[in-house]
């Protein structure tokens, strides 16, 4: 059987672990840009939302996949083995996709397990062109922009809207390209 | 060896020709593919990685199955430069033998190669595993002990 399946990681033990470092600083920096290098990712992925993929998803994982993304479902299953969850996204712990989901269809946590929730990475048209967003919240000593285009006209009214769960919500991975940042549910966002 | 898949099991000849080059070593692989002229590049996608692998079995073949041990092995996942994609799990941690299994199953997977691939590499070691199999098996029978006594005691 031809397959045009490409390798993950060039070298995927220190590959991982410096793209599970970038989310970790992304995380806790939100708005800061993290570079991505060492991956050959399949179309339509950018490196960034590929290696954040074999980094943080096993086939353990509930993985909901956008219908755009369906293109890279072989690839996404060999590296990782994760089955994905088909066209719904309860019980999913990562959501992979290329337009914002409406994130009342995904997991929010609970009060008491507010770890529960998912985490959305979405791959965006670039992270240093765009609208401008003010981010203010824990890790930003006063507050940090955030250039980002290829989101929804009404982002900051729907992220008002999860930061409000607090500490139940929805964590966002943004990737573009090699570089990726985090907006982590504990952030506030307005628009610029 | 003789691996009794079932006819109507899917990959029932891919079946065969992955147990022959797991059983294979790394060096008669080496040799026996050398033998078959220019062999296509190849990129490895996966590993050779090393891992664990539990090992069930069943007292008897058909009682409840239970937890053997784990034993070592190996995969890795090549993809030759025409596009066939070749797989293998070898017991053991030997990484070359690994990734040559797994060049033998994308080759045997390209129409071109497979016949050649079939007689220089697949049936040679398939006879020589039958044979060592066969020649253990006939020096275990030598030492096999009949318990007549015990079995007219009992009775």
């Amino acid at each position: 059987m031809r397959s045009d399946i490409s390798p993950g990681f060039a070298d995927p033990v220190a590959g991982t672990q410096a793209c599970f470092r970038s989310v970790l600083d992304a995380m806790s920096r939100p708005g800061r840009l993290q570079s991505i290098h060492g991956v050959s990712a399949p179309p339509p992925l950018c490196d960034a939302a590929a290696a954040v993929l074999l980094t943080l998803i096993d086939h353990e994982t509930g993985l909901w996949l956008d219908p755009d993304v369906e293109p890279a479902r072989p690839w996404i299953t060999f590296h990782t083995g994760a089955s994905g969850l088909g066209c719904h996204g309860r019980g999913a712990a990562f959501a992979m996709a290329l337009s914002l989901p409406d994130l009342a269809t995904l997991p929010a946590g609970s009060d008491e397990m507010p770890e529960t929730s998912a985490t959305v990475i979405l791959q965006v048209s670039s992270l240093t062109t765009g609208r401008c967003f003010v981010l203010q919240g824990p890790g930003l000593r006063g507050s940090a922009d955030l250039r980002v285009d290829g989101l929804p006209p009404d982002f900051a009214a729907i992220w008002q809207r999860n930061h409000a769960l607090f500490p139940r919500g929805i964590d966002l991975i943004l990737c573009a390209g090699n570089t990726l940042t985090a907006l982590p549910r504990s952030v506030s966002v307005r628009e610029a | 060896m003789n691996d009794t898949a079932l006819p109507d099991q899917p990959h029932q000849a891919r079946r065969r020709w992955m147990a022959v080059l797991a059983r294979a070593h790394a060096g008669s692989l080496q040799s026996l593919l050398a033998d078959c002229g220019a062999l296509p590049a190849h990129a490895v996608l996966r590993g050779p990685d090393g891992g664990l692998v539990m090992v069930r079995g069943r007292a008897g073949g058909g009682g409840a199955a239970f937890n053997l041990g784990e034993m070592t092995v190996t995969r890795c996942t090549v993809r030759t430069e025409t596009g066939f994609i070749g797989h293998a799990y070898i017991a053991g941690r030997d990484e070359k033998r690994a990734e040559l299994a797994a060049l033998a199953d994308a080759l045997m997977q390209d129409p071109d190669r497979a016949d050649e691939i079939e007689r220089h590499v697949i049936t040679p070691l398939e006879r020589k595993q039958i044979e060592h199999k066969t020649e253990r098996a006939r020096k275990a029978a030598g030492t096999r002990v009949q318990f007549f006594a015990m079995q007219t005691t009992r009775s």
